[in-house]
This record gives C-alpha cells, sequence and structure tokens, in this order.
C-alpha cells in the first residue's frame, strides 16, 4: 500500500514537473511572430505520418536510419509497457494485463525484448561513432561542452534504461521457474523472447528473496528513469522526440527556392508606384504597430522557426551538406538552430522574471550568430532538404539578413555595388539596358 | 515584343533571357542555342529586348525586398501590358522567381525552364536529334543547379534529354537532391567568399571530374560560369568542356 502511495506522488509530481517545463516552452515559441499555416490539412498530416512516423529523409543515409529506426520502435512499443507499469503501480497488482491478455500479452513482451536488444546494439553503434570514430559532423565547434554531454547522457541513460527492463524480467523468469511467482506457486516460464534464457543465465544462483529484490529494483529503476528521462528532455535535445510531430505538420509546403514575401514592404512600393498616391493620406483602416523589417532578434522570427529550435536534435546533417562549411567557412546551420533556441530560452527566462516587455539589451544577431556567417550563406537549400524533422535554417538566415540589409544599411561592399547597378541598369552588373538585345545581332 | 504588339499579334510564349543571357558573353551562347532551338521548332516566341529588367532575384537573396519589390513591379506592368502567359527562360534563378515568387505580387504566369520546354519538344516528335554521332558514347555528368533541382524540384528534364543523345550519363556522388551547389547562387555570384580553405566551385568540379567526364552539362549560367572557372583551375580545359543542355542538343540537332 505504501509502494503505492509513494509511486502515486512520485508520478504525480514528475508529471507536474514536466508540464510545467512543457507550458514554458509553448509560451517561449508563442514569443514569435505570427504565421499561418492552417491551411492543407491533408497534406500536412501526409507529410507528418512520411517524415516524423515513417521516418523517411533518416534513410538517406542508411546505416544510422537503420540504428535510429530501432531505437525508435523501441521506444514507441516499450511506451506500451509503461501503460501496464503504471496501471501495476497505482493498484498494487504483478503483471496486470497478463492474464486477460493471455498469449497475446507473450508476445507483446517478446517483442519489446527484442526491440530493447536492438536499441542496446545500436546504442552502443551510436556511441562508438560519437566518440571512437568520431564522426566529423559531432566533433564540431558549437558540439563542445553540454551538446556533447548532452548526446552521451541519452545513450547512458537508454543503456541503464534497458538493463532495467531485462533485471526485472529476468529476475521474475527465475522466481516463476522456482515456483515463486506472484500469486502462483506452479513452477513455469514466461516464456519470453531474450529473458527466459537471459534470466537463468545472469541469476540462477540468487536466493528467492533475493530475486524479489532485484525483480523490484528493475520495476522501480525502470519507471523512476522514465519519468526522470520524461523531464530530462526539455533541458536536452532529445525534445525532438516530441516535437518532431507537430514541427513536420507545421512544415513549409511551399517550394523550396520561394522566399517568404514581405507584405510591410508591398504597402511602400505600391505607395511609391502609385501617381495618384497620397503620401500623407490617413491610412483608411489603422494599420498595425510599425514592424521592423527582417529579424535582429528571435522574437522578429515567426514561431515556426522557434518550434523550429526547439525541435532541432544537433544531427548535423544540415551542416554537414552545407557548401559553405564544407569549403571552411563559418556558417553552420545548426549553429544558427542551436543560436536561435539558447537565445530563446535565455530571453523567455528574461522575460518571466522581470515582466513581457523587459529587454536585456541582447540580441541573436550580433550576439549570438555574426554577420560573417549570414553572408556565407548560399541559400541553396541544402540544409532545408538534409533535416530529417523539416527545420527550415534558411528563413532564419534570410530574416537576419534582411535586417541587416534594410534596417543597418550593412551590405558587403560588392553587394552593395550589385543593387546599385540592379536599381541603375536593371541588371546586377553595369551594363546599359539599351545593350540587352545585343546577343541577337552578334555572330 | 514591342514590334508584336505593333502587328497585334501576342506570341504564343516569352523567351525571359535574363541578365547573364544578354550581357555575359559566355551566357550569351546559351542564349542563341534556346533561340536556334526555338526557330527550329517554329515556336511563336518573342523577347523583351530592352524592356526587359532583372528580376530582382540577387536582390531578395541578399535581404533587400525593397530592391526586388520595385524590380518585380515594373516587370510584372511589362509582363501584364503586353498579356504574357506563358514564360520560358534559360536560367533557373528568373524561373524561381517569376514562378514562385511574382505571384504574391500580383504577377501570374505560367513559367519553365528551358530544359522542360525542349524535352517536351522531343517527346513530341516537334524536335528530332538528326545527329546522334555527335554525343554517342560520351560520357556527361549533369550538374544539378540549386533553384532548378532543389528549389523546384526539376530534375529529371536534364537528364532525359542527355539520354536521348545516346550519350553516357554518369551521375556525380552528390547529385539531384544531394547535390552539392556551384558556390554562384543566394547573391554569391556578386561578392568575394568569406575566408574558408576552399572555394565551393573547385569542390564542385573535383567532384565533377571524379566521372572522368568528355562533358559537364548545366542548366544554369552562373553554375556554368562557376564549373568552367573550376576546370580552368583544374588545367582541364582541353579535356573537359562545360556545356549548358541547351547547347548540346542544339548541337546535335546540327543547328
Amino acid at each position: 500500500m505504501i509502494e503505492c502511495l509513494i509511486f502515486a506522488v512520485f508520478s504525480f509530481a514528475c508529471l507536474g514537473y514536466f508540464s510545467k517545463n512543457i507550458l514554458k516552452i509553448k509560451r517561449n515559441i508563442s514569443l514569435g511572430r505570427k504565421l499561418d499555416r492552417s491551411d492543407k490539412k491533408a497534406e500536412r498530416l501526409k507529410t507528418m505520418l512520411l517524415v516524423a512516423f515513417g521516418q523517411k529523409k533518416m534513410f538517406s543515409r542508411p546505416l544510422p536510419a537503420v540504428l535510429h529506426f530501432c531505437l525508435y520502435v523501441a521506444f514507441m512499443i516499450t511506451s506500451l509497457e509503461l501503460l501496464e507499469i503504471f496501471a501495476d503501480g497505482l493498484s498494487g497488482n504483478h503483471r496486470l494485463f497478463r492474464s486477460s491478455l493471455g498469449s497475446f500479452y507473450t508476445f507483446i513482451v517478446s517483442f519489446i525484448e527484442v526491440l530493447s536488444v536492438l536499441a542496446l546494439i545500436a546504442t552502443f553503434a551510436f556511441l562508438s561513432r560519437r566518440n571512437l570514430l568520431k564522426i566529423p559532423r559531432f566533433q564540431m565547434s558549437e558540439m563542445k561542452g553540454w551538446p556533447k554531454l548532452d548526446g552521451n547522457l541519452i545513450l547512458f541513460i537508454e543503456i541503464i534504461l534497458v538493463s532495467f527492463i531485462f533485471t526485472m524480467n529476468g529476475a521474475d523468469e527465475v522466481l516463476y521457474n522456482n515456483g515463486h511467482a506472484h500469486g502462483s506457486s506452479t513452477a513455469g516460464s514466461y516464456n519470453f523472447a531474450v529473458s527466459q534464457h537471459l534470466g537463468p543465465l545472469l541469476f540462477d544462483s540468487f536466493s528467492n528473496s533475493q530475486l524479489h529484490v532485484l525483480e523490484r529494483i528493475g520495476w522501480w529503476g525502470h519507471i523512476v528513469l522514465v519519468l526522470l528521462f520524461l523531464n530530462y528532455l526539455p533541458y536536452s535535445k532529445h525534445f525532438h522526440i516530441l516535437l518532431a510531430f507537430p514541427n513536420t505538420y507545421y512544415s513549409n509546403l511551399e517550394k523550396k527556392g520561394k522566399f517568404s514575401n514581405m507584405e510591410s514592404v508591398t504597402n511602400e512600393v505600391k505607395l511609391m508606384m502609385d501617381p495618384t498616391a497620397d503620401p500623407y493620406a490617413v491610412p483608411a483602416e489603422p494599420v498595425a504597430e510599425p514592424q521592423s523589417f527582417g529579424a535582429k532578434d528571435v522574437t522578429d522570427l515567426t514561431w515556426k522557426n522557434l518550434m523550429d529550435a526547439y525541435t532541432c536534435t544537433e544531427c548535423g546533417r544540415c551542416t554537414s551538406s552545407c557548401p559553405a562549411n564544407i569549403t571552411g567557412k563559418l556558417l553552420s546551420p545548426r549553429k544558427v538552430m542551436m543560436d536561435t533556441r539558447d537565445r530563446l530560452e535565455e530571453l523567455g527566462d528574461y522575460k518571466q522574471k522581470n515582466g513581457k516587455d523587459a529587454s536585456d539589451g541582447k540580441s541573436l544577431l550580433g550576439d549570438y550568430i555574426s554577420e560573417e556567417e549570414l553572408w556565407a550563406c548560399t541559400s541553396c537549400n541544402a540544409c532545408v532538404d538534409e533535416c530529417p524533422v523539416n527545420i527550415d535554417p534558411l528563413s532564419i538566415i534570410i530574416d537576419l539578413r534582411r535586417y541587416l540589409v534594410m534596417e543597418q544599411s550593412k551590405v558587403p561592399s560588392e553587394l552593395a555595388g550589385m543593387l546599385t547597378n540592379i536599381e541603375n541598369n536593371g541588371a546586377p552588373w553595369q551594363f546599359s539596358p539599351t545593350d540587352r538585345l545585343n546577343w541577337a545581332n552578334e555572330d | 515584343m514591342a514590334d508584336c504588339l505593333a502587328k497585334g499579334e501576342i506570341p504564343e510564349i516569352l523567351f525571359w533571357v535574363g541578365c547573364a543571357g544578354s550581357f555575359d558573353d559566355r551566357a550569351k551562347k546559351i542564349t542563341k542555342a534556346v533561340v536556334k532551338i526555338l526557330n527550329k521548332c517554329k515556336i511563336d516566341f518573342a523577347v523583351l529586348g530592352t524592356e526587359e529588367n532583372c528580376t530582382g532575384d540577387p536582390a531578395k537573396r541578399a535581404g533587400n525586398e525593397f530592391t526586388f519589390q520595385m524590380q518585380a513591379m515594373m516587370n510584372i506592368q511589362v509582363l501584364d501590358a503586353y498579356e504574357v502567359k506563358n514564360i520560358v527562360t534559360a536560367c533557373p534563378h528568373c524561373f524561381n522567381t517569376l514562378k514562385n515568387e511574382y505571384s504574391d505580387l500580383g504577377g501570374n504566369y505560367n513559367v519553365i525552364h528551358h530544359s522542360q520546354l525542349i524535352q517536351s519538344l522531343i517527346n513530341d516528335g516537334k524536335l528530332q536529334i538528326e545527329d546522334k554521332s555527335v554525343f554517342k558514347g560520351k560520357k556527361i555528368t549533369f550538374h544539378d543547379p540549386c533553384y532548378l533541382g532543389r528549389a523546384n524540384d526539376v530534375y529529371d528534364a536534364p537528364r532525359e534529354m542527355i539520354i536521348k543523345l545516346d550519350a553516357e550519363l554518369i551521375e556525380m556522388k552528390r547529385c539531384r537532391s544531394k547535390g552539392l551547389f556551384c558556390g554562384a547562387g543566394g547573391a554569391q555570384m556578386f561578392k568575394e567568399a568569406e575566408p574558408g580553405k576552399k572555394e565551393v566551385n573547385i569542390e564542385r568540379t573535383e567532384d565533377a571530374l571524379e566521372t572522368k567526364p568528355d562533358f559537364i552539362a548545366t542548366g544554369c549560367p552562373f553554375c556554368n560560369t562557376m564549373m568552367t572557372d573550376g576546370i580552368k583551375n583544374a588545367e582541364k580545359e582541353d579535356t573537359v568542356k562545360v556545356l549548358d543542355v541547351a547547347e548540346l542538343i542544339a548541337n546535335a540537332a546540327d543547328l
């Protein structure tokens, strides 16, 4: 009874703290500018099913895709087992669903066990890729410190989690073999695919009372770790396991080459080009508060940009396919996403303490992302195409560029020349527009 | 176009030449190849000539939305004045901007890339490859322009044209949606690169040379420049030629 009470209190506390953090992230994301992505529901659902559920884009790199898929499926299916753990924990029962589900129960738990073994193999492979093989994209400067530790911590937690599952099922199996199973004195086997062999192999020499303790350690260890892990997520790149779904649902469905149109500019340009317009006229409808052109800080980005930042799992596929980064330039699309998230966390906390309109005098542009990084971008869309969860670093880069150019007039001098040429000659080079048709008369 | 209007004709399709195609000596050859193909197929087309203006693409990529929209609005006024419905262009940057970004400003046209037009002309039997021996068995690798491929999902049209030439199409290790870009887009063409260990076009040319090609084909005047520079840098200009897909077809069709 006391065990049930402890379980209930602990679970409640963990879920409560998790909800608090989720609300904080939701609040931070809603600091972003408005953007309407409520259209094309069917197409959005399809994108989510393919890209998030089906992990379609992962498979462009088959080896990590298969390994990741093992972890992903193991995670999804093991969540089913949590249902029983919660039911057992709150009711004080043992394997509550076994009697009603019968052989299907054996199948499901066996399936979970097999997947857990695959997940364990994948975990070791991932650890060695990160730490022994030193895959270049995990060694870049933005991956020093916490991001590196974060990546490894998740994998260690996974190993401990799987160990607890097999301690629980293995000890339970030996107890059953010895005729000491819960609520039954007949000897037998659960016939779970892995633990029916692994249990006797590991725990045969243990006494029944030791086995009971082991089984409890496995059970408690498993659920405690799961609940702690849940609360670790909001602080970790691993948050993608939740946000991947909404983030792919709200993907940009336009052609990648189409950059957003700035309405605020359109109004100005129309006014300039209309000879009958009265520039001093009072606007027919009340205009919204004037916005700056482009983005200086995270609050100038759209909420989807900010959701992107929280979804990023720092895999670095974007950076490893970025032509600027490949050729040694400073730009890394992954760093753009990590900077956006770090800045958003910082600003969100500051606003929480000092009120909604407070400003800490810092900004994403300048304090986090430098002009040199922004001008190295070629707008080739390789990063957008690579991202397994449809993050769009390019739109952030372009918005920051817009701020540099239109608010601060900070343009590299060659580009300033190009822009002047377009304005004066109608071409990026200094040719006379009257020479445009010369090609037709040349040989 | 103005001449057509004077005669009271509205041509079926407008050939948008683009700044590179109008002023760059190398790209002018691509423009002429496209015109030869259009004439050969008796396509009713016209060009804007001196009334054409930069689409504003490099301004938009450089973050200057004002300059972009000024250009776009002026171009839309000209295009609408001539009642243009269909546009073909040999530049993927113009293609992307006209097709995707003019609609928000009120310019709605049916825009295709020259590789798509030529491919449909071949498929419809309007264009015959007369001399297949020119490229028969030659190794051709295709470099995907980023604003044609990734930006607009056009990957197959240029490739099918190369196959029609009886040439051997060899893919680079980074191709199609995984293609490395040439180094010119996003207004990079008009400035020096940021400090780094290598120029992008050199890296991309190395990809292309790995396939040991006789020709590097592309569908963009800027890619053409970057790859040609890369080939010169590798001192391979005697053995490897960089050609636009339109030039491949024009050569083979003996135009």
